[in-house]
Parts: structure tokens; C-alpha cells; sequence
């Protein structure tokens, strides 16, 4: 499928800077977006993901500025590198929204996420949980004598071995907060 | 020192200041403050609707036809409601309309009190942006901000939702000059260097084309203006969208009609085999482009758009340009200008030379009757006996619509009122008397269908009520002719519910609102009928008898391409493909 014959070097000028826009390669990236901390503004942002069926991976919003009243949403998302542009101008157009920053392309950046884990079991398997947790550096933030929870803060895939290995040990409940990610440097 | 008053007297007192002076409505238990501030006031003319759909796509109409906003007033819940159709088709055309609707009191919220809708929740997605407000003291700087937002960058409708308590309190009252606006500003100026590669592309061009849409009427008029000296300056042939006829005159020497589903021949061709597209506030829309894959695979493809979203969102732009259409074209003369005007003269001939010979195949050719009056002729004979009038169409949705933007030639912008992007049956009546209360001398005609006109015909009572002499020119084939042509063409010639029975006689219709009604259904007294409706003072419904079945042509056949167009009857076998038949 390479119908739209685009021909080579033709593109070098588009403002979205597209790799190859028929490319079903499926692509995740990491938004954040800036915005007016006002009522509505997360349904604005996510019914414009519903609305036109983009895919939402992870979303975390709090407020980060409290005297100019703005709030940054992070957004994991996959698409092609078409909808993936397209996603970024549809936020753009929002009202409220003051800024959008595409991180994975933007230069490096840091990504974190925490996450609880419940796990639960005696003898070996308790002792091994424990003992993988250190490891993973995570730390322990309740405990009772058949269970404990683990507070663990990382990337997301650190999020994701840690709950492979504790699957097997007696993970009970997990929760995510999602990802807060910012650019490197100044 | 700030002037303190109620929300609802500062409702009318924004409006006001923003220069307002027609409003559509409806009243309701919600809005009866700002309704009883109406009253004692004669600035603003209120304009009462008989549905609140009828309301929105009249705001719709006044919008289009004058540039400025249009502005509504609507009660809460089922008022709100049915306003959605007129905010959705609002938001597909980019009209700026600043809709306001009545609440239940703030402390009532969230109680499923009567007349209650999560309005805000609802017109989330088919407003540009909406607002509850819940203080008095932000009201006047909302409604500001309400009239910069559906006014700046692309147009759109905007909704202020009011609950009655703030309505009632007293607050302090912001002039629009002190009034603070956001941060919303859009980038009007387009990028200079890349305006630069626009001219080096028009210079080197053998094959172009502009292809122009809404953007450039939205832009202004002057936006319109520029684009018929850029076309003049250059020589290259132009085709609109359905939304932007009349930016370049139909009687312009470079003008090839409409392009798209039912676009002509010649412009349809030569967007396939161009070899340079210069897209012009238009946003390829599948009406547009047919099958993607396909679409001019040959061209660079330019684009200058306001909205980044609608660049590279279905077609892959090689040299976009944000910036407002007015703006970029002044640019781009200026620089092409001090440049020496130079075109690829040799290649241009040719290319006009094979686009002469598409014009020849003649494909709005259609064959004639005497017996029955055929639609395409009676827009032809519409056309003859109004061309020179001071002349505003609008129509509803369906084949009128395609023949109206075949047969009607347009010569300048805000002059044709349709709904492209939504489609919205029942948009041409209602918004034919909001073109007519802002151009009262004006001649309005709504070019309908019998069965989209029925959909809002309870406006009938407005047209009468404010002595609005809309004519209604309805090409009255008892179907629903565009379901009817697809039932045709891929379902079997099964006309599963596509006739309309049971139609009421137009005649004594319009006599029972105090209009007058004319019945013609014989061609030869065709011309005799469409003069005594123009020489009427006063709504007229004029009820056409056409030929049933005539189908619209020309066609570009759904998941086919442009240069695979049915040119008639005889090319109708078995075109559309099971692919072809989930398009719509």
C-alpha cells in the first residue's frame, strides 16, 4: 500500500516531520499536556481520545502550578506515526489546552511511576518476596504476618517485571498511578 | 468603578457591547430572567423559532450570510437538547454561533431536577468550548470570551450554560475591553520561508490546481478577494468544495465547478492527474477525496489551513502552511509578485488544453422533458430568472443540494447556506429566515426536498410571525432522492422506506400559516410560476412537481476514485463493489 506515492524528500519541510505516514508500524508515545485547571478539562481530554478511537495506555493529571491555575496531563499512547500527529494537533485545538509536548521525540526524557503491590503467603514464598522487593528496591509500607504491601517507584517495564515475579509469590491487588514523565536537562 | 446588575441583565448588556443586534430563541422556565430583560429593551431584535433546532441553524444562516456570529438563546434541558443537531452542524462547517442556555439553579445541579441535562456534558464534544458558569461575577467575562473564542481561528459554536440563581444574583460587570480573554490566540501569519516554497512550486508547476473550500469564505472577504487575484495573476484552473462557492466567481474564465462526489467532470480529472494541488482552506473531506489511496497520486501536494488537525489527517500534505487563509495569500502574492510572475506558460496551455477537452464530455447534461419538469431544469430556470437579483440560496440535504451546486452559479462568497460536513436534513428553511432577517431587501431562496423541508417546517409559523418572504422552492419528488439513488445503485432496487407518503397538500399548508402557495408541474408554465413567486412580498412555498426518478449525476461511485466517475444511467451497472457499499 503505497498509493499516495509521496515522493522522496517532498516531505522534508511538513511541520509533523512524518516518517512514513502509510507506515503501520504502531508507535507509543509519551504527551504531556498543559493545562487550564478548570471543571471539565479531563473529560475534554479524554472524550477527544473516545471520540475519535485513540488509544489511552496510561493517564495521570494533577494540578502543578496552583497560582496560574494549570494542570499537566500525561498521556501514554500508541498509534501510527499518522495518528500520533493527529492526536497532538486534536489537543492542540482544545481550549484550555496551553501546551503539548510529545516526549519520546522531544529529546530524552525521564519517565516514573508508582505502584502498590499486595502480596500475600507464608513461609519460602513470603521470605522470597521480600527478598526480590530489595532487589527491586522497593520498599515495605504495610505489613501483617501473611501479608505485605510494597510501595515500588520506577519505569513502567520495572513496574511490569516486578509484577511478573510477584504473580507466582502471591500478589493479591496492584495499583498504578500511571506516568508522570518530564524532559532531560534545563 | 464596576457597573453592578443582574447575570440576566448582563447577558443582554454584553450582547450588547459585542455589537449584537439578533437573537434566536425560544423561551423557558430557565431563561425567564434574561427573557424579561429582553422585554425592557429595544436594541436587540429576539427572534422567536418554533423548535430550538430551527433556532441554531437560523443563528446558522445570519452567521454565514453576514460574517458575524450568530447568536442563540434556549432554555435548559430539552431546549439544550435540541439545539445538539445545530452545535454539531455548526461545528462540521466551522460557523461561529454563541449559544446560551438556561440552567437549573446551581444548588439544584446533580438532583434530576425538572428540566435538568448535564448540558455542558453533552455540547462537550460538538462545541469548539463550552462553560457553566456558576459565579454571577464571571459571567460578562465568559461571554467575552465566548465571542473571541467562536470568532478567532477556525469558527465554531460555542455554548454558555447558565443556571437560573446566577441569572438572578447581582454581580460586577466586565466591558469587553477589560474583559480577559485567555490565552487562545491562533497564529494568523503563516511561515514565511515556507510561503517562499509555495511560489518556487506555483513557478514550476505544469499541471496545478487550486482547490479552495469554507476556510476561504470564513477568512473574510477579503480572503475571497485575493484568491480571484492570485487565480487571475496565475492563470491556473480552480475547483471548491461544496462549502467555499462563491469565493471565486462561476462566471471566473478559470472556474471548473465543483469537485467531489458530485462534482463536475472536468474538476474531478483534473485533481487526479495534477501535478501541483494548492489546497486552500479545505480539509479533504471524503465527499472530496473518494478513495484515498488514489487520490492525485501524481501531485505535491500544498495546503494552507488555520487548523493544524487538518493538515496530514487524511492525505498526506507535502507543504503545509498554518496561518489564516487571508493572511498567506497576501503573502504569497507579495513575494510571487516581486519574484516576476513567473509561470510555466507552455505546460499551462496544455494543461488547459486537456482540461478543455474533459469540459467538452458536457457532464451536467441531462435529458429534457416536456411532460415532466426535470429538477435540473427547473434550477436551470431558477437560475436565468434570479442570477441578477440580489440573491442568497440555501438548501436542505440531498440531490436538490447537488443540483442546486451544479445549476446555481455563485458569484460571491456568503451567498450559498448549506450544511457540507453534517449534512443535516432540515438545515435549509430555518436558515433561509436567518439570511433573510439579516438581509431583509434580499431575495432568499431555500432550494429543498419535500422530505428534508417537512423536517423543520414548523418554522413556517416564524417566517409568517415576522413577515420573513422566504421562498421555498421545493423539487417535490415524493422520495427521499439521494437514499432513493443509492437503494438503487447498491441495494437492488429495494426502496426499503425511501418515498414520502402521505404529503401534505403544500398549497393549503402554506395557506393555513397566511403564506401563499403555488403548485407547478408542468415545464411549460414553469417560468410563469417561479415569477409569481419572486414577485410575491411575502413567504411562499412553491411546491414543484419533478421527475421521480431522476438521479444525480455526476457520481463518484463510494471507494471509488476521481477518475472513475459515473457519467449517467448507462454507467450505473454494478459499479460499487462490496468495499464501496459500508462507505456512505
Amino acid at each position: 500500500m503505497s498509493a499516495l506515492h509521496i515522493k522522496k524528500g517532498t516531505s522534508k519541510h511538513s511541520a509533523y516531520d512524518l516518517k512514513n505516514p502509510n507506515a503501520d508500524v504502531i508507535e507509543t508515545h509519551t504527551l504531556a499536556v498543559v493545562v487550564d485547571n478548570e471543571a471539565g478539562v479531563l473529560a475534554r481530554v479524554i472524550g477527544l481520545f473516545s471520540g475519535r478511537g485513540y488509544n489511552i495506555e496510561s493517564l495521570t493529571v494533577a494540578e502543578v502550578d496552583q497560582k496560574g491555575h494549570l494542570s499537566r496531563i500525561t498521556i501514554v499512547t500508541t498509534g501510527t506515526p499518522q495518528v500520533i500527529e493527529q492526536i497532538k494537533a486534536q489537543l492542540g485545538r482544545i481550549i484550555p489546552v496551553h501546551e503539548v509536548h510529545d516526549l519520546t521525540v522531544e529529546g530524552a526524557s525521564v519517565e516514573r511511576e508508582l505502584a502498590l503491590f499486595k502480596v500475600s503467603g507464608t513461609g519460602d514464598k513470603r521470605v522470597e518476596a521480600l527478598r526480590l522487593a530489595d532487589i527491586f528496591r522497593a520498599n515495605v509500607v504495610d505489613s501483617t504476618l501473611e501479608s505485605f504491601v510494597f510501595e515500588i517507584t520506577g519505569t513502567p517495564e520495572k513496574i511490569q517485571a516486578f509484577a511478573e515475579l510477584m504473580r507466582p509469590l502471591g500478589l493479591v491487588e496492584v495499583a498504578r498511578t500511571g506516568v508522570a514523565a518530564l524532559s532531560r536537562g534545563a | 468603578m464596576t457597573r453592578q446588575m443582574t447575570g440576566a441583565k448582563m447577558v443582554v448588556q454584553a450582547l450588547k457591547d459585542q455589537g449584537v443586534n439578533v437573537v434566536f430563541g425560544y423561551p423557558g422556565g430557565a431563561v425567564l430572567p434574561i427573557y424579561d430583560e429582553i422585554f425592557q429593551q429595544n436594541d436587540i431584535r429576539h427572534i422567536l423559532v418554533r423548535h430550538e433546532q430551527g433556532a441554531v441553524h437560523a443563528a446558522e444562516g445570519y452567521a454565514r450570510s453576514t460574517g458575524k456570529p450568530g447568536v442563540v438563546l434556549v432554555t435548559s434541558g430539552p431546549g439544550a437538547t435540541n439545539a445538539v443537531t445545530g452545535l454539531t452542524d455548526a461545528l462540521m462547517d466551522s460557523i461561529p454561533l454563541v449559544v446560551f442556555t438556561g440552567q437549573v439553579p446551581t444548588f439544584m445541579i446533580g438532583t434530576d431536577g425538572f428540566q435538568e441535562a448535564d448540558t455542558v456534558g453533552i455540547t462537550r464534544p460538538c462545541t469548539k468550548h463550552n462553560w457553566l458558569v456558576r459565579d454571577t461575577n464571571e459571567l460578562s467575562d465568559k461571554i467575552h470570551q465566548a465571542f473571541h473564542v467562536a470568532t478567532s481561528g477556525r469558527p465554531g459554536p460555542v455554548l454558555i450554560d447558565i443556571p437560573k440563581d446566577v441569572q438572578f444574583a447581582n454581580g460586577a460587570y466586565t466591558p469587553p475591553a477589560k474583559a480577559n480573554t485567555g490565552h487562545y490566540a491562533p497564529r494568523l501569519k503563516g511561515d514565511k520561508a515556507r510561503i517562499t516554497e509555495l511560489a518556487d512550486l506555483i513557478e514550476n508547476a505544469k499541471r496545478p490546481i487550486f482547490y479552495t473550500g469554507g476556510g476561504v469564505i470564513n477568512s473574510g472577504p477579503a480572503a475571497s478577494q485575493l484568491l480571484r487575484e492570485l487565480v487571475d495573476a496565475t492563470g491556473f484552473p480552480i475547483t471548491s468544495t461544496l462549502m467555499g462557492l462563491g469565493a471565486y466567481p462561476a462566471s471566473g474564465k478559470n472556474w471548473l465547478g465543483m469537485l467531489g462526489m458530485h462534482g463536475l467532470y472536468e474538476a474531478n480529472m483534473a485533481m487526479h492527474d495534477c501535478d501541483l494541488m494548492i489546497a486552500i482552506g479545505a480539509r479533504f473531506d471524503d465527499r472530496i477525496t473518494g478513495r484515498v489511496d488514489d487520490f492525485s497520486p501524481d501531485s505535491t501536494k500544498a495546503q494552507i489551513d488555520i487548523d493544524a488537525s487538518s493538515i496530514n489527517k487524511v492525505i498526506h500534505v507535502d507543504l503545509p502552511i498554518l496561518g489564516d487563509v487571508g493572511h498567506v495569500l497576501e503573502d504569497l502574492l507579495k513575494i510571487w509578485k516581486s519574484r516576476g510572475r513567473k509561470v510555466k506558460k507552455d505546460a499551462l496551455e496544455k494543461w488547459w488544453g486537456q482540461i478543455d477537452d474533459w469540459k467538452a464530455r458536457k457532464c451536467l447534461t441531462y435529458v429534457n422533458s416536456e411532460k415532466t419538469i426535470k429538477p435540473q431544469y427547473a434550477l436551470q430556470r431558477l437560475e436565468a430568472l434570479t442570477r441578477d437579483r440580489d440573491r442568497y440560496i440555501t438548501t436542505e440535504v440531498g440531490q436538490h443540494q447537488m443540483w442546486a451546486a451544479q445549476f446555481l452559479g455563485f458569484e460571491a462568497p456568503n451567498r450559498f447556506m448549506t450544511s457540507g460536513g453534517l449534512g443535516t436534513m432540515g438545515y435549509g428553511f430555518p436558515a433561509s429566515i436567518g439570511v433573510q432577517v439579516a438581509h431583509p431587501e434580499a431575495l432568499v431562496i431555500n432550494v429543498a426536498g419535500e422530505a428534508s423541508w417537512l423536517m423543520n417546517m414548523q418554522e413556517l409559523g416564524t417566517a409568517a410571525q415576522f413577515r420573513l418572504p422566504v421562498k421555498q422552492f421545493i423539487l417535490n419528488n415524493e422520495r427521499l432522492g439521494m437514499v432513493r439513488q443509492w437503494q438503487e445503485l447498491l441495494h437492488g432496487e429495494r426502496y426499503s422506506h425511501s418515498w414520502s407518503e402521505a404529503l401534505p397538500d403544500f398549497v393549503k399548508l402554506a395557506e393555513a400559516f397566511g403564506a401563499k402557495g403555488i403548485q407547478c408541474r408542468d415545464p411549460a408554465g414553469l417560468d410563469d410560476a417561479i415569477i409569481e413567486m419572486l414577485e410575491h412580498d411575502g413567504p411562499v412555498i412553491f411546491d414543484c412537481l419533478v421527475e421521480k426518478h431522476e438521479n444525480c449525476f455526476p457520481m463518484i461511485p463510494a471507494g471509488a476514485p476521481h477518475n472513475e466517475m459515473l457519467m449517467g444511467e448507462a454507467d450505473t451497472q454494478d459499479v460499487i463493489g462490496a468495499k464501496g457499499a459500508v462507505l456512505v
